[in-house]
C-alpha cells in the first residue's frame, strides 16, 4: 500500500492517470504484470483497465442514475459477465463494504463516506490487481476518512495493490511506504 | 458484432438513459415521428384520390379507341383543304379486313343536336336523352351493367328490330316507381321503339349520371329511322392488347388516310381517343404525387435524423464525464460508441415507428369517416398505404438513425478519458 503525496501540481495526479491508463506517457517505462504499457491504443488500455485495474476517486464518480448495485455491476457489464452472475458478484462486494441494505438505493440517497465505500466496491469487483485511489478521502470528514482507509487496508492486506494520492499527512501514514512528488520527480 | 440485433442489457442501458430524460427523449423523436406521419399520411392521400379516380373509370376497357373524322387542312389529290368527310359502311368493312392492330370495329351513330329538346315521349312524359344506334359488340367497349331484360343482339340489327336498351336514370325519368319496363314503348323523335333491356353504368359520380341517361337502339334500325344512310358517325375500336395503343391509333388513322385522299402529313383531319393514354396520364399524375409526398416525407424525415442528431450531441456533451467514467470501468472505445448509436437509432426507431401507426391510424380513421358518411362514391376511397412503402420507409429511417448517431458517437470518443472524468 503505497501514499503519493506532494503539493498540488507537483504531478500526483498525472502519475495516477499514468498508472491507471487513462492518459498517456511520453518517457520511462511502465510494467503491468509484466507487460509494457507504452503506447497502448484506447482499446488496449481499456481491456487493461478492466482486467488489472480498479479506480476509486475523491469525488465518488458513480453514475447518479444507476443503483448502487448497479454501479458495482457496471465493470462486470464492461467484461462480458452474464447479468446473473453480475448482480450477485456486486451484492457479495456491497455486503463487504457493509453497504447490504443499500443496494438498490441511488448515490444521492447515500452520505459521502456511503458513496466512496459503493466506488470502492466497484473498483474491487472486476477482481483488479491494484487499485488506484485518488484522494479517496479528499470529500470525506476525518472519522469516516478514516473507516474508508481502514477498509482499503483490509483489503491491500488481503492482497490488492494500494495506490493512495494524498495531500493528508495522517492517510499518508496509514499507507505502508510513501512516495513524495517535487515537480513531477520523487523527492 | 457492432450490429447485433438486439442484447437485453444494452437494451435496458439504453432504456435507463432515455428514462433519466423521458420529455427530452420524446422532443427529440418527435421530428422523425412527424417526417413518418407525413409520408404515410401523404402517400396515404395520394393512394385514396388515385383509388377514387380508379373507381370513377370504374368497368372503362383499357384498350378501348375512339376514331371519328374532322376536317382537312391540307389540299390532297383534287380536295381544297378544310373539306369535311364521313366513314361510310363501305370503311367499316374495310378497317376490319385490314387494320392488323384492332380486334374490334363497332360503327355508332348518336341523334345530335337535340340537348335541351325533349326527344323521347312516353305517354305523358318526356325527356332529352342521347341516342345511339349501335352494333350488340359496343358492349365490349364500353361495358354496361344489365339490370333488366337483354343488350342488343344480332337478330335486332338483322331485322331491323325498333327495340331499345334504355339508361337506369331514363327509366326513372320516364316510368313511374315499380312500373314494367320491358315490353313497354317510347317514341324517339316520333319513331316508336319497345324497350327490351334497361342498363346501369359501371361508373361512380358524374360520369354515371351522365352515361346512365342513354338509349341503344340497334345501328340498322337507327340508320333507317333517323335518315343516316350509310354514314357513320364514328368507331368504336378495341386495340389488340398486344399492340400498343398510339401505334394502333397509327396504323388506323394512316389506313384510313391512303381510303379518303387525306394528304399523308395532314393531321387535323381524324381525331382519336385512346383509353390507354388517358390512364397513362393519371398514372403519370399519380406517380407525380407520390414521389412529392416521399420527397417532401423523406425532407422532414432529414430534418428530424437532423434533430436527433443535435440532441445526442448535446447529451453526449452532458454525459463526458458519465462515459469518462465508464471508460475507466473499463469500456473500450467501441462499445461507447455502439452504445450511443444505439440510443440514436433507438429514438429514431421508436419515435418512426408511432409516427408511422399514428399515420395509419389517421388513414383509417379518415376511411371510416368516408365510409360512415356513406362514401362509396366522390374522388377519394379507402386511402391506404403498401407495405413496401412502410418498409422503404422504416429503411430509409434506420439509415438516417445509423447516420445521426456516428457524429454523436465519435464525439463520445473523442475526448480521452481522463479529461472525460475530469469535466463536471
Amino acid at each position: 500500500m503505497v501514499a503519493i503525496m506532494g503539493s498540488s501540481g507537483s504531478g500526483k495526479s498525472t502519475l495516477l492517470n499514468i498508472l491507471g491508463l487513462l492518459d498517456g506517457f511520453d518517457e520511462g517505462e511502465y510494467m503491468l504484470s509484466g507487460e509494457s504499457m507504452a503506447g497502448l491504443n484506447e482499446r488496449s488500455s481499456a481491456r487493461y483497465r478492466s482486467k488489472f485495474l480498479g479506480f476509486v476517486f475523491q469525488s465518488f464518480n458513480l453514475i447518479n442514475f444507476k443503483t448502487a448495485a448497479e454501479n458495482v455491476a457496471l465493470p462486470l457489464y464492461y467484461q462480458g459477465v452474464s447479468r446473473k452472475e453480475r448482480n450477485k458478484r456486486a451484492i457479495d462486494f456491497l455486503k463487504k463494504v457493509g453497504l447490504n441494505d443499500w443496494s438498490n438505493h441511488l448515490p444521492n440517497q447515500l452520505s459521502g463516506g456511503q458513496k466512496q465505500r459503493v466506488a470502492i466496491a466497484r473498483a474491487l469487483v472486476g477482481k483488479p490487481k491494484v487499485i488506484l485511489a485518488d484522494e479517496p478521502t479528499g470529500a470525506l470528514d476525518s472519522k469516516t476518512s478514516y473507516e474508508v482507509m481502514g477498509l482499503l487496508r483490509e483489503l491491500n492486506k488481503e492482497g490488492i495493490t494500494m495506490v493512495v494520492v494524498t495531500h493528508e499527512n495522517d492517510i499518508a501514514e496509514m499507507c505502508d511506504r510513501t512516495i513524495n512528488l517535487h515537480d513531477g520527480q520523487i523527492a | 458484432m457492432i450490429l447485433k440485433i438486439f442484447d437485453r442489457d444494452r437494451a435496458l442501458e439504453i432504456l435507463q438513459v432515455f428514462i433519466t430524460n423521458p420529455f427530452r427523449t420524446f422532443l427529440s423523436g418527435l421530428g422523425v415521428g412527424w417526417g413518418l406521419f407525413m409520408i404515410i399520411v401523404t402517400v396515404g392521400a395520394s393512394n385514396g384520390l388515385e383509388n377514387g379516380v380508379s373507381a370513377d373509370l370504374g368497368g372503362r376497357v383499357k384498350n378501348s379507341m375512339f376514331f371519328w373524322t374532322q376536317w382537312t387542312s391540307m389540299p390532297y389529290k383534287g380536295f381544297n383543304k378544310g373539306r369535311n368527310f364521313n366513314f361510310n359502311s363501305a370503311d367499316t368493312e374495310y378497317l376490319k379486313e385490314n387494320s392488323s392492330s384492332t380486334i374490334l370495329v363497332a360503327p355508332r351513330n348518336q341523334l345530335g343536336g337535340h340537348r335541351g329538346s325533349n326527344n323521347i315521349i312516353r305517354g305523358s312524359k318526356s325527356g332529352a336523352f342521347n341516342v345511339y344506334g349501335d352494333v350488340p359488340s359496343y358492349i365490349q367497349i364500353e361495358p354496361y351493367k344489365i339490370l333488366k331484360g337483354r343488350y342488343l343482339n344480332q337478330g335486332d340489327v338483322d331485322e331491323e328490330r325498333k327495340i331499345a336498351v334504355i339508361g337506369k336514370r331514363v327509366y326513372e325519368l320516364l316510368y313511374d316507381e315499380g312500373e314494367e319496363t320491358i315490353g313497354s314503348t317510347i317514341k324517339v323523335q316520333g319513331v316508336t321503339f319497345t324497350v327490351v333491356g334497361v342498363y346501369s353504368s359501371f361508373q361512380t359520380g358524374e360520369d354515371a349520371e351522365e352515361s346512365n341517361q342513354s338509349i341503344f337502339v340497334p345501328y340498322s334500325t337507327f340508320s333507317k329511322a333517323f335518315h343516316t344512310g350509310d354514314k357513320v358517325g364514328w368507331y368504336g375500336l378495341l386495340i389488340d392488347p398486344e399492340v400498343h395503343a398510339d401505334s394502333a391509333a397509327a396504323e388506323v388513322v394512316n389506313l384510313m388516310k391512303a381510303r379518303k385522299s387525306v394528304h399523308p402529313d395532314d393531321r387535323t383531319a381524324f381525331g382519336y381517343w385512346t383509353m390507354a393514354s388517358a390512364f397513362e396520364e393519371i398514372e403519370m399524375i399519380f406517380s407525380a404525387f407520390r414521389f412529392i409526398a416521399f420527397v417532401f416525407g423523406g425532407l422532414a424525415l432529414l430534418a428530424g435524423a437532423i434533430g436527433i442528431m443535435n440532441i445526442m450531441l448535446i447529451t453526449v456533451r452532458e454525459r463526458t464525464k458519465e462515459l469518462g467514467i465508464r471508460r475507466a470501468m473499463g469500456a473500450t472505445p467501441i462499445t461507447v460508441m455502439r452504445q450511443i448509436m444505439s440510443e440514436t437509432m433507438f429514438i429514431t426507431t421508436i419515435s418512426g415507428l408511432a409516427g408511422m401507426c399514428f399515420g395509419v391510424a389517421t388513414l383509417e380513421g379518415v376511411n371510416k369517416l368516408l365510409l360512415s358518411m356513406g362514401g362509396a362514391g366522390g374522388s377519394f376511397r379507402n386511402p391506404e398505404v403498401s407495405l413496401d412503402i412502410v418498409l422503404i420507409a422504416l429503411a430509409v429511417m434506420s439509415v438516417m438513425g445509423l447516420f445521426a448517431g456516428i457524429l454523436p458517437a465519435l464525439r463520445a470518443v473523442g475526448v480521452r478519458p481522463v479529461e472525460a472524468i475530469r469535466t463536471e
